[in-house]
């Protein structure tokens, strides 16, 4: 807990000390102390983790309401390692891509940077529904300021408002539901809400509200619409971090209250389920159509919070239907892929702030041909490709493996609609699956293959040692949890016991199981990198002293070919947007060149977010019309103002009292 | 002492309807400094025991030379600076304000009879006087244009709130209502010098003048 403590005030004074030094320790002291503080986090978490200590601290704080308690569980551990572990790539990539910005931005954006990460962990560690609102409010509008960082871009202001205003929206679902829930247990404590909530008569509105609240955060459809905007209107550590940290919250949030609330009925793991599904199918089909490499990767937060919430919902249908493996597996595998995603998506999101700053863009149509030009960050970013697509032995594939199985068993243990649940779960996380393919297909090969379509891409170079290092981390933290996934399984079990509400011995049983099929997975699959070491070693053997040139790809005998030729992001996607059809939410736009001597043609796919059409753009729409209506009411004549405040105070007094 | 708190009372509700139809301003302002020289005589009255304690006596003192002194010279000064008309213009006429205030004192004594608090014992009185000044304050904020007199109507409410809180006090408590007493006069002081800027911009101070700064 000391050791925790000393963490938490490392990265807050670091961001405090930025704003108050000059120069160049000023630029330092906040990318430093987070690092250092995320160091010792780590650190303290993973000690807590290995001894299996959970300690606990109780201090009253002078406030009316609530109390500053902390403690640690199984799932508190858990959520805090992609805190502290973004928390040690991100300010690292920063420390490079910020330099040469002007110091009074980035000495606030550090400072803010802090307060992120300081906050994100106060919420996982809080055990008072107080402080854990306080620490949420911390958490949420912190990256509001880390967002616009560059303000003056009109997209980027507006994509800070749209965060705002749905992290807010978001927040406060989760004050009615605290409040109702601390209303009923007599203390906002979260023992007491523990106590309290299975003597509800009704526990559904409090998860329904949950579950708006924390799916927002989360980037659960149909709630995920800020994740597109401000992704990519962020600096790129922020992407990541947000996308890999700052998400789990809303995921933390889910677990937590699904421990608090006790074991609840069947159909609420039907509902994570289905929602989870729905996540995962709509951010990749909406995914697969942007031609922007950090929206992109945006849908593909949803997708995998979507993985996430499936994983969730399933372990959580398999435990009330008596199946504790099936529920462990479900439960461990969905944790694992929280930490998976925070690797490799926080990897990728750097890898795509090294091709905007080495290339100038990240419209895919304006890139191609990196590889060659950077080859480091190519080499990376392939790698957290091929994590993000469940390819083995990549951690990616064992999070996901554990999902399936986890399903599986459900599918076979589980009566009628529990088993058709699981089994169109399987289904959809297939299909998933073999999209996520496809649109990291596109991300990469359309981006670091080929010839560049632009001369900006030709003159794309690698970034500098801090922000490779950052990279670095981020890849052998993807391989090296590929490597240890039988194990982790066993670390991760009694968190997915507490998550799933199963008693420990059954969890301990599912998890040895589990890992003895993962161990013989994992050997199955080395053979696959040691191919293609064997495919690589070969080529560069075969072409050793031999002269090597370059020439134009075979042209049909077309006499002026252009990198423009090649395929493009909307002729990539086309073929699987058609076959989706309508429902996915992609439109084609496609003028054929006519006559003989054709003048224009193009084909365009846009993808605009169904969501934020259908629903929220209307509502503020409305909103908005019956602000301007209502305006009649702010007269500006000060005696009438004051007039209504006597006579409500006069009426509520009369109504009380009569 | 406590022979003298059922007159003492009797007198302040007579101030706020006073207060409520006086039609110039110097008055108005006159009886704003009667109404705090009465507070302070009700501290030392209401104060438990035979005789007051030190720290009532402080708390009087402090209240007679700020609400019945200080304030009254303040707003004198601001009224002549800004050479203000001498007529108070209401809103509404002077007998329907003091109908206000009557419907006031009524709602008070009301109140005063339903709502009971429990471990509280108040002179009988009190309560409809507190409320009575509360009210009419709040009358005044509403009824009149000129924003030298929404300054008095805050403050005639804000001595209703002191004497609500008069019998409660203990020695701890002084120094809460000491600092109360500070608060109020930054307070009017910092009301003082919206009045001025308000007659700047708008070479006036009736407040029905701001609608124009709405958006």
């Amino acid at each position: 807990m000391e050791l925790f403590l000393c963490a938490l005030v490392l990265i807050l004074a670091g961001g405090s000390l930025g704003l108050v030094l000059r120069g160049r320790t000023g630029r330092l002291a906040g990318p430093l102390g987070i690092l250092a503080g995320s160091g010792l986090g780590l650190v303290a978490v993973l000690r807590l983790l290995a001894r299996q200590e959970y300690p606990r601290l109780d201090l009253a704080w002078g406030l009316p309401v609530g109390s500053f308690s902390l403690g640690f569980d199984p799932l508190t551990l858990l959520f805090l390692l992609p805190c502290f572990g973004l928390g040690l790539a991100c300010p690292l990539y920063g420390l490079g891509a910020l330099a040469h910005e002007p110091e009074r931005k980035v000495r606030s954006h550090w400072f803010f940077f802090s307060l992120l990460v300081a906050g994100l962990a106060l919420v996982a560690v809080a055990r008072d529904g107080f402080c854990f609102l306080l620490a949420w409010e911390v958490m949420s509008l912190s990256p509001f300021f880390l967002v616009s960082f560059a303000d003056e871009k009109l997209e980027v202001r507006e994509a800070a408002w749209t965060y705002l205003v749905a992290s807010h929206l978001g927040v406060l679902a989760l004050v009615a539901m605290f409040a109702w829930l601390a209303g009923a247990a007599g203390s906002t404590h979260f023992d007491a809400l523990a106590w309290a909530a299975p003597q509800l008569a009704h526990t559904w509105p409090l998860f329904l509200l949950a579950l708006a609240g924390f799916g927002a955060k989360a980037g659960l459809a149909p709630l995920h619409v800020w994740l597109p905007e401000a992704h990519p209107a962020a600096p790129s550590h922020v992407s990541a971090f947000m996308s890999g940290a700052l998400i789990t919250a809303g995921m933390y949030g889910v677990a937590r209250i699904l421990v608090l609330l006790g074991p609840g009925p069947a159909w609420w793991g039907g509902l994570l389920l289905g929602l989870g599904l729905l996540s995962a199918l709509l951010g990749l089909a909406q995914g697969l159509a942007q031609g922007q490499m950090k929206r992109l990767l945006a849908y593909s937060s949803v997708e995998n919070a979507g993985i996430v919430f499936l994983g969730l919902g399933a372990a959580h249908l398999a435990a009330r239907g008596g199946l504790a493996p099936a529920a462990l597996l479900a439960a461990a595998g969905a944790l694992l892929h929280v930490l998976n995603h925070a690797l490799f998506k926080g990897l990728l999101f750097l890898g795509a702030g090294a091709v905007l700053h080495g290339a100038g863009t990240v419209e895919i149509s304006s890139l191609g041909g990196l590889l060659k030009r950077m080859p480091r960050t190519g080499a990376l970013f392939l790698a957290g490709t091929a994590a993000l697509a469940a390819l083995p032995p990549f951690n990616g594939f064992f999070s996901e493996l554990l999902i399936y199985l986890g399903l599986g068993q459900a599918g076979m243990g589980l009566r009628s609609a529990g088993s058709l649940a699981a089994w169109g779960g399987m289904a959809g996380l297939a299909l998933a699956g073999g999209l996520a393919l496809a649109a990291l297909a596109k991300a990469f090969g359309l981006a670091f293959l080929g010839e560049p379509r632009t001369p900006a891409a030709t003159r794309a170079h690698d970034p500098g040692r801090a922000e490779l290092a950052a990279m670095l981390l981020l890849a052998l933290g993807c391989a090296g949890m590929g490597l240890a996934a039988p194990w982790l399984v066993t670390v991760l079990a009694p968190a997915a016991a507490q998550v799933a509400h199963l008693p420990g011995m059954a969890a301990l049983d599912a998890a040895r199981d589990a890992q003895s099929l993962l161990r013989t997975v994992l050997v199955a699959a080395l053979p696959l990198p040691v191919l293609g070491l064997f495919l690589w070693a070969l080529r560069r053997r075969l072409l050793a002293g031999r002269p090597v040139g370059s020439s134009p790809t075979w042209d049909c005998g077309y006499a002026r070919p252009a990198a423009t030729m090649q395929y493009g992001p909307a002729s990539f996607a086309d073929p699987l947007a058609s076959a989706l059809g309508p429902a996915s939410g992609i439109q084609h736009d496609l003028a054929r060149p006519q006559g003989l001597f054709p003048r224009r043609a193009w084909h365009r796919v846009a993808a605009p977010d169904l969501v934020l059409d259908a629903v929220f753009r209307p509502a503020f729409g409305a909103a908005l019309w019956a602000a301007e209506h209502l305006k009649w009411l702010q007269h500006g004549r000060i005696p009438l103002y004051v007039l209504s405040i006597l006579a409500a105070l006069v009426a509520v007094l009369a109504w009380v009292l009569a | 002492m406590h022979a003298f708190v059922e007159p003492l009372m009797v007198l302040l509700v007579l101030v706020n309807l006073g207060l409520l139809s006086v039609r110039r301003m110097a008055w108005c302002i006159r009886l704003a400094g009667v109404q705090g020289a009465l507070l302070g005589l009700a501290i030392l009255a209401l104060a438990p025991g035979a005789e007051p304690e030190p720290h009532v006596w402080y708390l009087a003192a402090a209240v007679l030379a700020i609400k019945a002194l200080a304030f009254p010279m303040f707003l004198r000064r601001t009224m002549r600076t800004l050479h203000l008309r001498a007529w108070v213009e209401p809103y509404i006429g002077y007998g329907l304000s003091l109908l206000a205030g009557l419907a006031a004192l009524l709602f008070s004594l009301w109140l005063g009879s339903r709502l009971a608090i429990p471990g509280l014992h108040l002179p009988p009185l009190l309560f409809p006087a507190a409320f009575t000044a509360f009210f009419g304050g709040l009358t005044m904020l509403v009824s009149r244009k000129k924003a030298l007199t929404q300054v008095v109507g805050f403050l005639a409410m804000e001595n209703g709130i002191f004497l609500f809180g008069a019998p409660t006090l203990a020695w701890g408590s002084t120094w809460m209502e000491l600092a109360v007493l500070l608060d109020v006069l930054v307070a009017v002081f910092v009301m003082g010098i919206v009045v001025h800027r308000i007659d700047r911009t708008f070479d006036s101070i009736d407040v029905g003048l701001f609608c124009s700064l709405r958006d």
